[in-house]
Formats: C-alpha cells, structure tokens, sequence
C-alpha cells in the first residue's frame, strides 16, 4: 500500500457557490513530488473540474503560486514531503486576490499596477540603431540584476497585509521591478516613475512588512527596493527644497 | 497608461461576482511574523515615551537639585518602574529589529560591488555597544 498524504482544497463555484469551500483529497506521498504534481494527479485521476493554473514547472513562469498551509508558495517548488504526513495539507488560492475558481485567482489589478510602474526602458530620446547597441559594464548590471529576477508570480502581495488591507496600494512586486529599471544606466525614466510612485499608495504606503521579500521565490527583496526607493525620493524631496531652482 | 494610482483597484469596477475574503482586523494574530511586525510598529510609542523622560529628566535638572530629586522620587515607585521596563523591552526590540532592516534599506556600494549586510549591521551594533558603555561608566564610575 503506498503512502499518501491528505490535500484539503479550496473549491469554489461563482455559479453555485456563496463562498469558497475546502475538499480533501488522498493523494500518493512520492518523494519527487511537489504540490502541483498532487494537483496534477487529482485532476488527471479523481476529479477533472479541479481549476488552477500552471505552466513551465520549473519556477520561471509564476503561475502556479497558491496558498499552502497559509503561506505563499509556488506549488512547483514545494514538494508534498516538506510538510508532516499525519497532517493534511491545505492549498488555497493566492490570498488577497479575488476567487475566480477555485484556486484562480484575478490578476487584473497587479496587471494594471505593474503598468503604472513602467517596467521597461523609457529613453527621452532613442539613438538612432546605426550607433550600435547599449552598453553596460558587470557592475552596472550588478546594480539592479537583483531585482529584475522577478517573475511576477505575485507571492509577494499575498504576504504583503498592506496590500490585503489597502488594495490600492501598488504593491512589492510592481515598485521592485520600478527600481529595477531606475537602476538601470540604460534607462532615463526614473523622474517619470517617481512622478507616479513617491505616492502614498506607492512608495509612501509600504510600512516594511518584510513578508514580501521572505517568500519571494526568486531572492528579489522587494522590501529592500522599495526602501531604497524611499530613500531616493527623500532625498529628491530635500533637493528640491533647498535648491527649489537647481534640483533637477 | 501611467498616471496618479486609482482610488478603487480595478477589480472591483467591474468583476463583482469574483469571491473576495475580507481581511480581519485581527490578521496579524496567530503568525509570529506578522506580529512581530505590529510589536516593531507599537515599539515607536516606547521611543516616544523614552525621548519624553529624557526630556522631563532635563526639564528637572535644569529647575535644580530639588525639582530632579522630586522627578527621581516619582519614578522609583512600582507602577512607574513596571512602565520604564515595559519601555525599555520594548526600545531594545525596536533598536534589534531596525538594525537589522537597515541592510536591506541601504545599498551601499564600494568599488562597484554590494557592502554586505553584516557591514552595515555591525557598524550600528558597535556604535550601540560603544554608546552605551560610555553612558554606563559616566553614571557609575563613582
């Protein structure tokens, strides 16, 4: 008889259901297996209506991120023997997200935050391609390759309580990646972006939590991008006040 | 495009069928995370409270012998002492937990490559160390 291991499930319905549910599932405890195997297994061997994402199964696409046992994870990096096999373990959608389906959550709103971010190269003016590519050195790059890691899985706003609390704040994953491009010696945008995000439900609406940076799965530390943002807006601030003419 | 943050998160417009779990007031309970966060947080309160006995203790002193021994009178009774150790407690927790963020806060940089976090850290840690030692041997070196 092989060993298994108790999943208890979130399942919801939006036709039928007024809130989500959990159900349990046995499911084999194998060694090599993560979370999304057993999920995987569940919806190949014992109910095909089980709704969840996932794709590449290697930790670059970030789909598959769930609550398990009520922590932020990617299900494809956890494996089922990491938790004790006399308990069950419980997977839950993102939290702070609305429930699509069952483990489906809505991703809308950090789509639309991470646009206000602008992650991507803003140039005042484009050089012309007869002059070649843009140049970077090592430690150039080293200044924000931390940060550009992230895979925008969005574990880091379901750790993050002023995102749950507030969900207007632009959150960690967002204002990491922000930094990563005012890092950026190729890019010129950074006034533009602070324009948007020296915001009380930017920059300003982090209270350093942490949580955010503990579970991400790709080591970003949006928690130190954000308060090293803050830092820069501080000073630009301090600037601007006591060279009101020549801050700029 | 960009522009100001919205003041409703877009969801909400038009998806109101989706399921959403409203956040207790309560969430910081039951993970020792979180509430370690809130502690951190309810610390600044015992850093106001310390700064405003500074500043009665230099208040007094500078009304005489008599007004600071009247000061020193009031706060060597039981309840006062419980309070001043609950305050204390509580500023070494916050000192700990922001000597320990601040790595993460500050990106220094030295000849290109990252300062590591423990140099930042310590630097904090001694001048603390060195501080308090001083503040130590000026009060008890009769």
């Amino acid at each position: 008889m092989p060993e298994t291991v108790t999943l208890e499930v979130t399942r919801y319905s939006p036709e039928t259901d007024a809130e989500p549910s959990l159900q349990s599932f046995e499911v084999p405890l194998r060694k090599d297996w993560v979370i999304l195997d057993a999920l995987n297994h569940i919806k190949d061997k014992v109910d095909g209506s089980l709704t969840y994402r996932w794709s590449c199964r290697m930790g670059i696409c970030g789909s598959c991120g769930m609550m398990v046992n009520g922590e932020p994870k990617l299900t494809c990096a956890t494996f089922l023997n990491a938790y004790p096999k006399n308990k069950p373990i419980r997977v839950e959608p993102l939290r702070y997200f609305p429930v699509v389906r069952d483990l489906v959550v809505e991703m809308s709103d950090f789509m639309a935050k991470l646009k206000q971010a602008m992650p991507w190269l803003v140039r005042k003016q484009e050089k012309p391609l007869s002059e070649g590519e843009f140049l970077q050195s090592p430690d150039e790059l080293d200044k924000f390759k931390q940060f550009s890691m992230c895979i925008n899985c969005t574990l880091c706003y379901a750790a993050c309580p002023v995102y749950g609390l507030d969900p207007v704040f632009i959150g960690p994953a967002a204002l990491a990646l922000a930094q990563r491009y005012n890092l950026d010696s190729r890019d010129q945008g950074a006034e533009e972006r602070m324009a948007v995000l020296a915001h009380p439900e930017g920059i300003w609406g982090c209270t350093f939590v942490g949580e955010c940076t503990r579970v991400c799965p790709k080591h970003v530390d949006p928690a130190g991008a954000i308060q090293q943002y803050k830092l820069v807006a501080a000073l630009d601030w301090f600037k601007s006040f006591v060279m009101p003419r020549g801050a700029k | 495009m960009s522009g100001a943050p919205k003041t409703v998160p877009a969801y909400t417009e038009y998806h109101p069928r989706w399921y959403r779990k409203r956040v207790s007031t309560y969430w910081w309970m039951g993970n020792w995370k979180y509430l370690k966060f809130i502690l951190r947080e309810l610390s600044s309160i015992a850093v106001a409270l310390s700064v405003a006995l500074v500043l009665l203790e230099i208040n007094a002193l500078c009304h005489g012998p008599a007004a600071y021994a009247r000061l020193q009178g009031h706060l060597a009774s039981i309840p006062l002492l419980v309070i001043s150790t609950i305050v204390l407690v509580f500023v070494i927790f916050h000192t700990i937990t922001w000597f320990n963020l601040a790595p993460s806060a500050m990106a220094v940089r030295v000849g290109g490559k990252r300062v590591p976090g423990i140099m930042i850290a310590a630097p904090n840690y001694a001048a603390w160390i060195a501080v308090s030692a001083f503040i130590a041997w000026f009060l008890l070196r009769s």
